[in-house]
């Protein structure tokens, strides 16, 4: 049985998988992909992101064991070129299943494999009932209350073999405790053509603060469905930073909740694109209590055809007074095939807030590589220097020092590949 | 300071009727049955007396609308329309020609006095020759649209002797065929969206403008728009076009009686601007809004577009909103020739239970085009209010600019105001610029107005006049003070 047949998601064997488990969050899942299918861009939350290819594509189950030599040779190939610390905790999964050998869970946090009936939560968006569908692995990282859990890394690899598409639905849960505090690199790398679906439930208690820096790297020809939900108790903050370099098609989605007084969540992020790319950052921040702060600032570089896609909402409820919401997207266009298509929006019922939101999409100023050139400085230096520093806003936004390296890393082997 | 005491007597003159307005006429109409089937469609061509071209025209619009569905992307919500209760045709029966004042339906004069239209423009209106030597004051050809019809149009002759054409739309179809057969839905489609296809298959009248090359017309043209009969939905058609290096400025101003139920207005503006010529649309909305409750008041679908086809051609778009129960409305211009101009300055006030979705749309295909968005957007009382724009700019589209800036002023804390840009750029040297901000009136300036001895409600007309006196600023002046009112008015009793 194919996880998206060709016939589509309407196929009856696909949609009715797991009906024999009776669990209600799948049989809702199923029913809503019945109801809207894969979205197309007449749905105005994915005005400029179809899916509908991906109903063309015959994706079979991933294998349980893939070619071991090649997921280890990717893995090292990532600790390399991020220069990852050595002895980094970390959580390695392997074509959607998590592998407990090539693991170091770290202390402070305890893991727990996924269980449908446990933690299955359900959302009313499609990449989310898509993974609600069929998930059979992920993990729950629990930081107990009071606890400082450091850093740990979330790895996610995988191996399609020569041609075969295959398509793997992570579901993944982190909850922080009162007070309690993580910092998460969640990186995805793999080869050959697959769909990664991840869905990460994001729970944080009073006054706990989670970090969680995403790199997404995934193969040129891969797709890559991510959605966060992220649900933000009183003074406690999500702090997000997702780049995105990886991936035919990508779409990254969060929907962040700020439930109480005093939360904070931060959604910034940056697309490098080249090539044929197409890559959306989608994110709707809920102010649902008083006197909370979102902030996200997010950055479109883009070079031969590729398309960004950044829709951005900040939604004030009645309730929530004193708001403090901004949202600055930018895009840099690099070739005259490029495009950009932003949609940062504003839906305010209380009055007493401040929220502002500003856009600019443009080339590299010619003034700016004058200066530079005029100082000596190598036309194709003064680009990457013009490049880096329109990033770099959005990087050093980054609250966790060693994840903001990896980052800037990340940048500079972006930018060096796509010279080459 | 003038403005204060201007807004604060429009308040004070108007008693406790806050929609003054809302009176209705009684005129023998002739209407059409209600319900929409080709017959209709057949009715109306037929007794307009139109041309084959246009009934096909017409039924072609029918067939696509029948095919489509209603858009739901809008931020408004509403019961659904039953399009086949209403009447789609309806015209005061009208006796041929009046000479004198005498001879024109008194009803029909004395609505015009209540809308405040002085006498003797009045006469002018109703179709009354001027005596010689006497010229009218103030220079603004009017053209009055009475439900489905257009029942006069005044200072034909002024217009006539510089080339300018001004009259409605039926009679242009007989008078200047070719004109209106190759511009009418070159801008907006036959099949455009739901209601511009409804509009096109059973539009009644409107005004034609037609400006030929290296005019300046003489004098502002304006259209004056009212609904009037009950269960009647007002579909007019406008259409302008302005040959190379011409100029018009048009404005557009509508009322509606007080009325419990929904009635709809789904209008069509195309304007046509060729090489540097130059269009000012400007528009004050002031529809019924329903009561205090929501009830009632008319749906605003309008569909208007505007294309710079020439070179250096402007098209400008100012509206100020305070009416409508609903209003959908996108003020577009597509900016083709090089070096072309798009502008649209709105404010839209609501209150109440009224709902906004308004905004606009640049779409530049032209090398070194420019536009310009100012959105004032306030909401108070239960009503929400968004602005929706786009920014578009095409691979061919070098050196082109935008630059948009969205406000929003919430006055209480049961209203919502949105905002909903799209941006999208397919071209390295665009450059696009897009800014706003929601706020509410800031405690600092009241008090500081009120310290000085301004009662709150002035004090609120005072900062919402300034919020919006950027947009203000680009209206004709006779506009530029009924909207100063309006804004006061429509914001009555949303604070204290």
């Amino acid at each position: 049985m194919n996880a998206i047949s060709p016939a589509g998601v309407s196929a009856a064997a696909f949609l009715n998988r797991y009906t024999e488990e009776g669990n209600a969050v799948r049989a809702q899942a199923a029913d809503l992909l019945r109801k809207a299918g894969l979205p197309r861009t007449g749905v105005e939350a994915w005005k400029y992101t179809s899916l509908r290819t991906l109903a063309d594509v015959p994706f079979a189950d991933a294998p349980a064991q893939p070619d071991g030599a090649a997921v280890e040779a990717l893995l090292a190939e990532a600790v390399r070129a991020y220069a990852l610390e050595e002895g980094l905790a970390r959580a390695v999964m392997v074509n959607g299943r998590f592998v407990p050998a090539l693991s170091r869970l770290p202390d402070g946090v305890s893991v727990a494999r996924f269980a449908a009936g446990a933690d299955l939560v359900p959302h009313d968006d499609v990449a989310s009932a898509l993974n609600a569908l069929l998930a059979e692995d992920g993990l729950t990282l629990t930081v107990a209350p009071g606890v400082d859990a450091g850093r740990m890394a979330l790895l996610s690899v995988v191996v399609a073999p020569d041609g075969v598409a295959l398509s793997v639905h992570p579901r993944h849960r982190i909850v922080l405790g009162a007070g309690a505090r993580l910092s998460v690199l969640d990186l995805s790398v793999g080869h050959g053509d697959y769909l990664n679906n991840p869905v990460l439930d994001v729970g944080v208690a009073e006054g706990g603060h989670l970090i969680h820096a995403k790199l997404q790297t995934e193969d040129p020809a891969a797709r890559h469905l991510a959605v966060v939900h992220a649900e933000v108790g009183a003074d406690a903050s999500y702090d997000s930073f997702t780049l995105t370099l990886g991936a035919a098609l990508a779409r990254h989605e969060v929907h962040a909740r700020l439930n109480a007084e005093g939360g904070i969540v931060h959604v910034n992020g940056a697309q490098l694109l080249d090539g044929r790319q197409v890559a959306d950052l989608t994110s709707v921040i809920t102010h649902a209590a008083p006197s909370c702060n979102s902030r996200q600032t997010v950055k479109n570089v883009l070079a031969g055809h590729a398309r960004g896609v950044f829709q951005g909402k900040i939604l004030v409820e009645r309730v929530a007074q004193k708001t403090d919401g901004y949202q600055m997207n930018q895009a840099l266009l690099l070739s005259d095939s490029a495009e950009i298509d932003a949609k940062p929006e504003l839906e305010i019922y209380a009055d007493d807030v401040r929220c502002s939101h500003g856009a600019t999409v443009g080339a590299l100023d010619a003034d700016q590589l004058f200066y530079l050139r005029s100082r000596g400085v190598a036309g194709e230096e003064a680009r990457a220097i013009l490049v880096k520093a329109f990033l770099h806003d959005a990087v050093e936004l980054m609250g966790d020092e060693a994840l903001r390296a990896v980052l800037d890393r990340a940048v500079e082997t972006w930018w060096n590949r796509k010279d080459a | 300071m003038p403005a204060i005491a201007e807004t604060r007597d429009a308040v004070e003159s108007l008693g406790q009727s806050t929609y003054k307005w809302g009176f209705e006429t009684e005129i023998e109409m002739d209407m059409a049955p209600k319900g929409l089937t080709e017959d209709t469609i057949r009715l109306i061509s037929h007794r307009k007396q139109e041309p084959e071209w246009l009934l096909e025209w017409r039924l072609k619009a029918f067939q696509a609308w029948q095919a489509m569905t209603e858009p739901t992307w809008a931020k408004v919500s509403h019961p659904p329309i039953d399009f086949q209760d209403a009447h789609y045709y309806a015209a005061p029966k009208k006796k041929p020609g009046p000479k004198s004042l005498e001879e024109v339906d008194p009803e029909l004069l004395r609505t015009y006095e209540k809308l405040g239209i002085p006498l003797h423009e009045q006469a002018l209106l109703a179709g009354v020759e001027l005596p010689e030597g006497e010229t009218a004051r103030p220079p603004v050809a009017v053209d009055a649209v009475f439900d489905s019809v257009s029942v006069v149009t005044t200072f034909r002759e002024t217009l006539a002797k510089a080339g300018v054409i001004f009259c409605p739309i039926s009679e242009a179809v007989r008078e200047h065929p070719e004109l209106v057969r190759r511009y009418l839905g070159s801008v907006v489609p036959v099949a455009d969206n739901f209601y511009a296809a409804l509009n096109s298959a059973v539009f009644t009248d409107g005004s034609f403008v037609y400006v030929p090359k290296g005019v300046r017309c003489p004098m502002e043209l304006s259209t004056y728009f009212r609904i009037n009969a009950r269960n009647t939905g007002q579909f007019e058609r406008t259409l302008i076009v302005v040959e190379d290096g011409a100029s018009v400025s048009y404005l557009e101003g509508c009322t509606a009686p007080m009325r419990d139920e929904n009635q709809l207005h789904a209008a069509v503006v195309e304007l046509v601007a060729m090489e540097d010529s130059s269009i000012k649309y400007s528009t004050v909305q002031n529809w019924y809004p329903g009561d205090e409750q929501g009830r009632g008041g008319i749906y605003n679908f309008v569909t208007k577009r505007g294309a710079c086809r020439g070179d250096r051609s402007k098209i400008s778009w100012t509206q100020v909103e305070t009416g409508s129960a609903i209003t959908w409305k996108y003020p577009s211009c597509i900016l083709q020739g090089d070096g072309a101009v798009g502008e649209f300055y709105s404010v839209a006030v609501t209150n109440n239970h009224q709902q906004a979705d308004t905004g606009t749309k640049m779409i530049h295909l032209g090398r070194n085009t420019r536009s310009t968005i100012i959105a004032k957007t306030i909401s108070a009382g239960h009503s929400d209010s968004t602005y929706r724009g786009l920014v578009r700019m095409m691979p061919k589209a070098a050196g082109a600019r935008n630059f948009t800036q969205c406000d929003s002023l919430l006055i209480g804390d049961q209203c919502g105001a949105h905002t909903v840009p799209y941006i999208e750029s397919r071209n390295l040297s665009a450059k696009i610029e897009h800014e706003a901000t929601t706020s509410k009136i800031s405690e600092d300036q009241l008090f500081y107005c009120r310290q000085r001895g301004l009662s709150e409600e002035d004090a609120v007309g005072l900062i919402v006049n300034g919020f919006c006196k950027d947009v203000l600023k680009e209206l004709p002046m006779e506009f530029a003070v009924e909207a100063q009112k309006l804004l006061q008015i429509s914001l009555e009793g949303s604070v204290g």
